[in-house]
């Protein structure tokens, strides 16, 4: 039985309520209004007044619009069938394919029980040096990407969408700029890999209350998926406009803001998206990746800082590269040594070089005196930035590690580089030695 | 008894509203039914005939309207023999046996026993027939792993009782009645080998509370020396992200010196968990030579799981820690973290429309950090014995800030203070503890007069390194230098320890002493250094000479060697040696 009504309450920012009785906590609703038909999601319940987030905003929501209750909380299909299609943030076909209504699945589902969890084991090799070599990704990793607006992180995410070792792709965009939609669309389209990817992209220009699902919808197709064997990459671009989405509901329902406005729950909130990262003993696995970008550069801002205590580890994107220093995988020690032998060695050795070359690279420029050893920094330095941080280098791991060994005897002695002897006796480039 | 009955009128998030009909209780617990699922659930508030209450599960689906069933109960948890060893969530609930049940994930509404009703235990009763006991007395004991798990009277027995009858030594089961006792009212009561207690009520059946002395041991060298923890006392890790607090308690719960460790993973990490769920059993404690997951019981509500129930997490730990402590054991609670406990409390606070203090933390934020500290303790219970539950909890401020609610009320009420500051973590000097903002109130096994000296040059040379970044080195007096160099050298053998090393990541109490008596003597000795690259590399063999020695197990000859070849390199550089 379906309810209707037609009586609305009150508007208030993209909340609306109305006077309902038998009605869920978070079921759906659909309003029709002269502009079409939204849907809407139960947010609170008091008495028999309901309290409804409107997915397409309020804008032109008459008084005595009409209110269907659907009987059933926010679902979405779930098949083979989904594979290249894409979807908005409702979960209504963005592109011209047909809707797609069987096998309907409820999204949010409860938290995997952390006994039936294992410990990360398996790397993905995503074919960029500063991942691969110094920061390992790892299947069932949650990690964000720290960038200001304007760094190609949605470059990056694409890059890694096409050559990471997954069987499949989610894409889940928030707030995501028309043209990078297309970006994404396209790129993966001419690398042949849409056909295994689903696309929910809920764009800049949609209303901000259809964002809050994007997580969500991703999260419950790719553990879907993963529970049918398959190994699946959820991207998320951007988590910061999905807070700021959270932010902008729990203003209008007066909730005391904890932190620059955003709501106390902000924590458990991007908590309960990024826990859905996981490896199935016996079956598939989540991996996430998600944007981040950091208004003002700063770290300290509630959605990185909340972001930083949830995840393992994050990559720092600046000046279009990966920052060696403040990236960090906390799961690449599961499995950087299983790669080859000089792994280890070389990606702490090539750090502190770099890192010294850091230094030096301040003394030049306070017009201090450069020794040889100084020399040898510099030239190392810039060969290290050139063709390993590049974010345009694109070589397996094994050829980066040989890469770092003939940066290495290029600029230095095997000495100077403290490497193992053992391992120089191995790896150092014959011709230059 | 009837039950009270009560029906749903409001939902907002984890919390819901109910009219009820009869009396209820402050903390009682509750089922929403919605169709097959009872949601537990806890009153928080009661005005009028409307109780609020904390839904320990999602509430997807609830209606207005549907009913509440009230048990007349505080949230409580069972106690009795089988709980070391075990993995639970935040309400007690058996983590691994609902996967056996329910798979991958944790279904929703599904409670099962803490305990296992059906295993037999081997009982020894030592009270008898005629027997005056009240609560919290020993019946007897049966044998859980390598400890004597005490049988009491329940703890909130009050009066006296004689034992009518006892059962003979035997096998039984938890539910088993192994007693009966009547009060001189003629109440005739039956007991079991388990009951439930109340998480949010401390246990209080002992003696008298005594001020922590002996030191707990961790064998983490900069907190057993300079910042040590005491038995029954309370400290605090605060630290930002990437600091390697986690990593801190994980080497804790792994080498203190405790008999039992209770790790509350609090709204942290699933996977930080699991890396104790799967190596815990297969390491042995050296104390004991048996699993370290016999003297471990893990509490994990971690990030995603019902929130309500993160807030009831940090109690049934202090419940089951304290449980044991009344055997006569030494517990040690290692809660991870209690930031987010404390946000469970904003949560919940916003939701109640409460008016907000600081950051929208609860205004009861401080009472309600404070009363949970306070259930650690050195006690003297009833029958002369000593037992003691520490707790350390570590805490996330937001932006690594200390200047905020949950770190500063945390500090008030702790005995000592672990400062985890990025500049370390960054600088990769483990354990990231600042040595010189943290604190300690209680007493290190260390001769305090050496460990003030250190902390003398560390502070001195802490000032020398602040000139040098502006005069330069060359600025600075070579007498000056040295100071810089001891503090540095006392910094990188003695503070930073490598905890992923089998010899130097634990430091037992009689190697801490030899060693820092060493340690001592360079910071001390005077020595014949004219000039800064002479004293940098002296510096760098003698520190180099200490860093290899850590990595030497003190039973190896290796260890004696090496300690001859330091005292060698000491008294030929040593000015007094000068003309010799």
């Amino acid at each position: 039985m379906q309810k209707v009504y037609n009586k609305i309450l009150s508007v208030t920012g993209n909340v609306i309520t109305v006077r309902a009785s038998d009605v869920a906590y978070e079921e759906l609703a659909e309003v029709t209004t002269q502009r079409g038909k939204s849907l809407a999601q139960v947010i609170k319940l008091e008495n028999d007044i309901v309290s409804l987030q409107v997915f397409a905003g309020s804008q032109g929501i008459a008084t005595n619009d009409e209110i269907r209750f659907l009987g059933n909380p926010m679902r979405v299909t779930f098949s083979n069938n989904m594979l290249g299609r894409i979807f908005n943030g409702s979960g209504v076909p963005r592109d011209r394919g047909p809707a797609l209504t069987e096998n309907m699945i409820e999204i949010a589902g409860p938290s995997v029980n952390p006994a039936k969890r294992i410990i990360p084991r398996n790397m993905i090799r995503t074919n960029i040096p500063m991942i691969d070599l110094f920061n390992s990704l790892v299947v069932s990793q949650k990690l964000p990407i720290f960038s200001v607006s304007g760094e190609p992180y949605n470059e990056l995410l694409a890059r890694i969408a096409l050559q990471a070792e997954v069987d499949m792709i989610v894409l889940g965009g928030i707030g995501l700029k028309y043209d990078q939609y297309l970006y994404f669309k396209n790129t993966l389209e001419e690398g042949g890999a849409l056909s295994r990817s689903v696309f929910f992209v809920h764009t800049a220009s949609d209303p901000i209350v259809e964002g809050l699902m994007v997580p969500d919808l991703c999260l419950a197709v790719a553990e879907r998926f993963a529970l049918k064997g398959k190994n699946v990459l959820v991207l998320l671009t951007d988590m910061t406009n999905f807070a700021d989405a959270l932010k902008e509901i729990a203003i209008t329902m007066e909730q005391v803001p904890s932190n620059r406005g955003y709501p106390g729950d902000l924590y458990s909130q991007l908590a309960a998206r990024y826990e859905k990262a996981v490896d199935f003993d016996t079956a598939g696995s989540v991996t996430v990746l998600a944007a981040t970008t950091m208004p003002g550069d700063d770290v300290t801002h509630p959605v990185p800082d909340n972001t930083g205590y949830i995840t393992e580890g994050q990559f720092y994107l600046r000046n279009g590269r990966i920052e060696p220093f403040g990236s960090l995988s906390r799961l690449k020690q599961q499995v950087n040594d299983k790669t080859r032998d000089d792994h280890r060695a070389i990606m702490d050795g090539l750090i502190q070089l770099y890192a010294q070359y850091n230094e030096t690279e301040e003394k030049r420029a306070m017009g201090f005196r450069m020794s040889e050893w100084d020399k040898k920094l510099l030239k190392y330095g810039k060969l290290f930035e050139s063709n390993m941080m590049d974010l345009s280098v694109n070589i397996a791991l094994e050829d980066a590690l040989d890469l770092g060994w003939k940066i290495l005897a290029e600029c230095f002695t095997p000495e100077e580089t403290r490497m193992k002897t053992d391992l120089v006796k191995k790896f150092w480039p014959k011709e230059a030695a | 008894m009837n039950k009270t009955k009560g029906s749903i009128v409001g939902i907002n998030g984890n919390m819901i509203s109910v009219v009820f009909d009869d009396n209820i209780i402050q903390n009682e617990v509750g089922y929403a039914i919605t169709g097959e699922d009872r949601l537990k659930s806890e009153v928080i508030k009661i005005q009028g005939n409307i109780a609020f209450m904390q839904v320990f599960e999602i509430t997807k689906g609830l209606k207005i309207g549907d009913k509440v069933e009230f048990t007349g109960e505080m949230l409580s948890v069972q106690l009795g023999p089988g709980i070391l060893g075990m993995v639970y969530d935040g309400l007690q609930n058996p983590l691994n046996e609902l996967a056996e049940l329910h798979g991958f994930f944790l279904k929703r509404g599904v409670i099962l026993d803490a305990l296992d009703f059906n295993k037999k235990w081997e009982f020894t009763p030592t009270a008898k027939k005629g027997d005056t006991v009240t609560g919290g007395s020993i019946l007897g004991h049966v044998s859980e792993g390598i400890f004597e798990h005490k049988i009491f009277v329940p703890f909130d027995y009050q009066g006296n009782f004689t034992v009518k009858s006892i059962v003979d030594k035997g096998s039984y089961k938890v539910d088993q009645v192994i007693a009966t006792v009547e009060n001189d009212k003629g109440d005739k009561l039956e007991l079991m080998m388990y009951f439930d207690w109340p998480v949010k009520i401390p246990i209080t059946n002992y003696r008298e509370k005594m001020v922590p002395k002996e030191p707990l041991v961790t064998q983490t060298r900069i907190i057993d020396t300079f910042f040590p923890v005491a038995r029954g006392g309370t400290y605090c890790i605060p630290g930002p992200f990437g600091a390697g607090k986690t990593v801190l308690q994980q080497v804790t719960s792994r080498f203190a010196e405790a008999d039992i460790v209770i790790i509350a993973a609090c709204g942290e990490r699933a996977g930080e968990v699991v890396e104790t769920l799967r190596k815990f059993p297969e390491i042995t404690d050296p104390r004991t030579g048996k699993s370290l997951m016999e003297r471990t019981i893990i509490i994990c509500n971690t990030s995603s799981m019902p929130v309500a129930a993160r807030e009831a997490s940090v109690y049934t730990a202090a419940t089951l820690g304290e449980y044991y402590r009344q055997m006569g054991l030494n517990v040690l609670l290692l809660a991870d973290s209690t930031s987010r406990w404390a946000q469970a409390m904003r949560e919940l606070s916003g939701r109640l429309e409460e008016i907000p203090g600081e950051e929208a933390f609860p205004a009861y934020l401080e009472s309600r950090i404070a009363q949970f500290y306070e259930r650690a303790g050195l006690v003297e219970l009833n029958d002369g014995n000593m037992g003691s539950l520490t707790i350390g909890g570590t805490v996330s401020p937001a932006g690594g800030n200390f200047e905020e609610p949950v770190t500063q009320s945390t500090l008030k009420v702790v005995g000592a203070f672990h400062g985890l500051s990025r500049d370390r973590s960054n600088a990769r000097r483990y354990p990231a503890i600042h040595p010189l903002e943290s604190w300690s109130k209680y007493k290190s096994f260390n001769q305090p007069k050496s460990i003030d000296d250190a902390r003398k040059i560390l502070f001195k040379g802490n000032e020398v390194h602040q000139m040098m970044l502006v005069v330069g080195e060359e600025g600075t007096s070579v007498e000056d230098y040295i100071i810089y160099l001891k503090s540095e050298f006392l910094d990188s053998v003695y503070l930073q320890q490598n905890s992923f090393d089998s010899v130097d990541g634990a430091t037992s109490p009689e190697r801490q002493k030899y060693v820092f008596k060493y340690v001592h003597d360079v910071l001390m000795t005077e020595f014949s250094l004219k000039e800064k690259n002479e004293a940098r590399n002296f510096f760098n063999k003698m520190r180099q000479l200490f860093i290899d020695w850590n990595y030497i197990d003190m039973k190896d000859e290796e260890f004696n060697k090496q300690e001859a070849v330091i005292t060698k390199l000491i008294e030929e550089n040593s000015s007094d040696a000068e003309g010799i």
